[in-house]
């Protein structure tokens, strides 16, 4: 006898047709989404989808019933009965009441789980001690600091694979939020406070990453790469960012703060530590908002 | 002298908003020299602006809807063809500007077409179906209307005077913060917000008071139609929800009107707590939206089911669970700012257990068309098209509602097309449903059936070549709000959502003309019985369109269903039930023009405000608060109705029962 319950592998098998169904319905094409590249976005697309496969069990056939059930006691079918008293029924009431009372259960449950394990900032389980990165979101670009290594980028989060990433997350100004799509969750930046995130990349390779929360007019100028690395290539990245480029200290950050869009990635040489800090804070001061004029030229 | 009005805010640089806006001007100044040389003002002003009537008043709600709502789908046009225009290219509206058009949209579809449009279906249907002859405050009543309707105006002037919002339809702080949005556009959906917010709160407090005060004799809570069962929990949503968003909304004035920190990033201000109050208002605000939707299609099912509803308990014992539970979910439109699992987990299930008692309406509703005999009119169409898309949305709504999967969907585009999901197939087409199934009623003719078919089925299919794709790109990761792109993979799918909006402009296309055909044509579909879909409730007991009164006399109720079996008995008999009653002279509340001179000066008050013309601000309070002195001192508060015309539209009602019971048989 397998160990897992019988009805638990009947769930992997909808998901698992739910989700070549799904990827079938893009024609071929991924779906960023449905293609994780990390545990975290592994964890949240179980959850979806199997969520998604108890609903259509009963969204499915309430679609198909109440098509079927119009069509067939139109007023023109005369072999359709007509029961002009049947308005109430306690038996069915309790059917009624039941179904969506036990798909609520089972989605409650799935939901429950799935909102604990797969909290943002629990740390994820891995054999490797995890990389501190701190992100902070500006008008309108990313910088990622690595205070382990001292060296921080711009739009550009380089990671190592297999490596959990543990993320502190600010904002200088407004509100985003920090977004890989690939690796798993969102979760908002925020001046003042910082917001805590997991993620790992189990393979190499380069995924996208954006805000996805409306900062003003620079934001659709706010996408960022992702590019995940074997170890040894990770090592070097940080070599080679850290024997150039100009340097990041409270300075050169009140530049960052001016508004900006599509910046082309770079990365600093050294980071001042503690520099996130004094962000979060507000030893520095806030994102400066666009320049004091009533309407925007062009 | 004019504050910080200045030429500069006339958007000479943009020649969209300037021509669409002179457009819209040259359109109406042609309207008013029409109504003007044709003599029609002093009838529109005796008839409609200054009218107390809810029946009158309901329907300019449904125009002010109707006429927002092709504004608000222009907005829609635009943002679908920059898309399809902006990948790998800036488009053809720079980001000042879309940005201003996505916010434009959504608060005026939301503010101004789905509220005004089923609080407009609830002030024509509620005072019928209860059998009484008004609201409980009539010229309240007006007055609501008309601070609705000046909100929509304000919306409206920041096109070309100024600028809107860029911060979305909730100006989310920081980024609404006078640091980083210090243009006017904030102060206009703030201010707009203010002033129709007060007129939908009075709305709610009068339908409230209507329905636990005004019954026709006999008619108990259980007797209710659902429909103002429905009505009775959105207002009461109305009253307890609506000063949230006024009072977040003063907050973030205060913030930026007098140098307050509520929400600011300097001195202790809490952006959070914006989201907080904002969303505790923001979600019974979908239910205030969809209840009465809910209550039009137990109305209309039952209707062209040829059945009574089934389940009735269920249904208001469902309503009522839902009008409390909307209170208790607010957090799930932040489960990604990190709250933990615990309270991730609490708001994710108490989300989806409001998916039980939308569910069983969704089975009764079936239940009601099991055994019946259904016709499908237009008002059942877009009842079978609604269960069917809404089973839908109510399903990715649930999705949504899992912490876990809204950790990756939040604020995609998987987001934008599950609400649109519920809010299209849900409230606008319930909205429709309700203006197909009330407009012979209304005006005493039907609107053309052919037309109205066709409308509905461009706007069932283009809704769904519109939105699935969007769901398709949330699943892609794309998030909303994107001004430019350069993944290839979404191009595709923007550009099959751009076809489906063409689509749904067919069908608004269409409803237009069915109004214009039916208005040329209204001879021929001329509706003598006042009760073209033998239907159920009490309003079809009347003649259509029904006098200012009503009834001539308040009907007694004795069953849940009194005007059906009233009507069974007739049948029986092959007679009228009733004897020609003993007609009396009738008081009725006297129009008042209150509501539109208040609203006047509220537009000024707002206008003067958004750009800090404070004695022209002093003025308008002034004139508003005299307006209402005026009002409170007023010496004849009511018109006498004489018998004889009580007598004479009675009785030409019940000819034309009569002669509809005839041939009947």
């Amino acid at each position: 006898m397998s160990r897992t319950p019988r009805w638990l592998s009947w769930l992997a098998v909808a998901r698992t047709s739910l989700a070549a169904s799904l990827l079938l319905a893009a024609s071929g094409c991924e779906l960023a989404v449905l293609s994780p590249r990390g545990p975290v976005a592994s964890g949240d697309n179980i959850i979806l989808l199997d969520s998604l496969a108890i609903m259509l069990v009963i969204a499915i056939p309430t679609i198909i019933a109440t098509l079927i059930v119009g069509w067939w006691f139109r007023e023109s079918n005369q072999r359709a009965r007509y029961l002009p008293t049947f308005a109430y029924s306690g038996r069915l009431e309790l059917i009624v009441w039941s179904i969506p009372a036990l798909v609520v259960f089972f989605l409650g449950g799935v939901a429950w789980i799935g909102a604990h394990t797969l909290d943002p900032a629990q740390p994820l389980r891995s054999s490797n001690p995890p990389l501190e990165v701190e992100v902070v979101s500006l008008d309108w670009k990313w910088l990622f600091i690595y205070p382990q290594q001292h060296v921080a980028s711009v739009n550009h989060l380089v990671a190592p694979v297999g490596v959990p990433l543990h993320l502190k997350i600010t904002s200088a100004s407004v509100f985003n939020v920090f977004f890989v799509p690939q690796l798993g969750s969102e979760i908002y930046s925020m001046y003042g406070m910082t917001s805590v995130l997991n993620l790992e990349a189990d393979r190499p390779g380069d995924y996208f990453g954006l805000s996805a929360h409306f900062s003003g007019d620079g934001f659709p100028g706010m996408s960022f790469d992702v590019e995940a690395l074997p170890a040894a290539d990770f090592a070097a990245w940080i070599a080679r960012a850290g024997s150039a480029g100009p340097v990041l200290d409270g300075t050169s950050y009140r530049d960052l703060l001016a508004q900006s869009a599509n910046v082309a990635p770079y990365t600093y040489r050294s980071a001042q530590a503690g520099l996130f800090d004094s962000i979060v804070h507000g030893e520095l001061p806030p994102g400066s908002g666009p320049a004091l004029t009533p309407r925007p030229s062009h | 002298m004019l504050g910080k009005l200045t030429w500069q805010a006339i958007p000479f640089d943009q020649p969209i908003p300037l021509l669409s806006g002179a457009l819209v001007g040259l359109i109406l100044a042609g309207v008013l020299i029409w109504i003007v040389m044709k003599g029609h003002l002093p009838y529109l002003w005796r008839e409609w602006i200054t009218s107390v009537d809810h029946k009158r008043i309901g329907v300019m709600y449904c125009l002010l809807a109707l006429v927002m709502l092709i504004r608000g789908f222009i907005d829609a046009l635009m943002m679908r063809s920059q898309q399809a225009l902006a990948f790998h290219s800036g488009g053809y509206l720079p980001p000042e500007h879309y940005d201003q058009i996505f916010s434009a949209h959504g608060t005026i579809m939301i503010f101004f077409v789905a509220m005004p449009f089923v609080i407009g279906l609830m002030n024509f249907a509620v005072p019928l179906q209860l059998g009484v002859r008004d609201v409980a405050f009539p010229t309240l009543n007006s007055v609501a209307f008309w601070l609705t309707a000046a909100g929509a105006l304000l919306v409206n002037v920041s096109l070309v005077i100024g600028e809107f919002a860029r911060t979305g339809w909730l100006p989310f702080p920081p980024l609404s913060e006078l640091t980083y949005s210090p243009g006017v556009g904030v102060d206009y959906y703030a201010w707009s917000l203010e002033i129709s917010g007060v007129g939908t709160l009075l709305g709610g407090i009068n339908i409230v008071t209507t329905i636990l005060k005004m019954r026709a004799p006999g008619m108990s809570y259980m007797r209710m139609p659902i429909f103002c069962w429905t009505s009775l929990a959105s207002s009461l949503l109305i009253i307890a929800a609506f000063p949230i968003l006024t009072a977040s909304l003063a907050m973030l004035l205060l913030d930026r009107y007098v140098g307050f920190h509520f929400f600011t990033n300097e001195a202790g201000g809490n952006a959070m707590m914006f989201m907080n109050l904002i969303w505790a208002w923001g979600h019974p605000e979908v239910y205030i939206l969809i209840l009465p939707a809910f209550g039009v299609f137990s109305e209309v099912v039952a209707t062209f089911s040829h059945k009574s509803l089934f389940g009735r308990r269920s249904m208001v014992v469902a309503t009522l669970a839902i009008c409390i539970l909307s209170f208790t979910v607010w957090l799930h439109h932040f489960f990604t700012m990190g709250a933990g699992g615990d309270v991730n987990g609490v708001f994710g299930i108490a989300s989806m257990i409001i998916a039980v008692p939308t569910g069983v309406k969704i089975f009764n509703w079936l239940f009601t068309m099991y055994g019946g005999r259904i016709r499908f009119g237009s008002p059942m169409l877009w009842s079978i098209g609604f269960m069917v898309t809404f089973v839908i949305g109510g399903m990715t709504g649930v999705l949504l509602a899992s912490p876990a999967a809204d950790f990756q969907l939040h604020n995609s585009l998987f987001l934008v097309a599950h609400f649109h999901n519920v809010i299209i197939g849900g409230v606008l087409f319930g909205s429709f449903a309700g203006y197909a199934y009330w407009f012979p009623k209304a005006f005493g003719f039907r609107l053309d059936e052919r037309l109205g078919k066709a409308a509905f089925w461009c706007w069932f299919v283009g809704f769904y070549v519109a939105f699935v794709p969007l769901y398709v790109l949330g699943l892609e990761g794309m998030t909303r709000r994107m001004q430019h792109y350069d993944r290839p993979e979404w191009y595709p799918w923007v550009l099959i959502a751009g076809v489906g909006a063409l689509i749904i402009l067919c069908g608004i296309a269409l409803q237009v003309a069915q109004l214009w055909y039916s208005i040329r044509h209204r001879a021929r579909l001329r509706e003598p019985t006042g009760d073209p879909w033998d239907a159920r409730t009490l309003e079809w007991s009347t003649a259509s369109p029904p006098p200012a009164y009503n009834f001539a006399v308040l009907p007694t109720v004795t069953s849940e269903e009194p005007y059906w079996d009233l009507k069974h008995r007739a049948r029986e008999l092959g007679r009228l039930v009733t004897e020609e009653p003993h007609y009396e002279p009738l008081e009725m509340p006297r129009n008042s023009a209150t509501g539109f001179v208040t609203a006047f000066f509220a537009v000024v008050a707002g206008f003067s405000l958004i750009w800090h013309i404070w004695w022209l601000v002093i003025l308008s309070l002034v004139g508003a608060y005299a307006t209402f002195v005026v009002f409170a001192w007023r010496d004849i508060h009511e018109i006498v109705i004489p018998v004889e015309e009580v007598e004479r539209l009675d009785r030409a009602n019940r000819a034309a029962r009569a002669r509809a019971l005839e041939a009947a048989r």
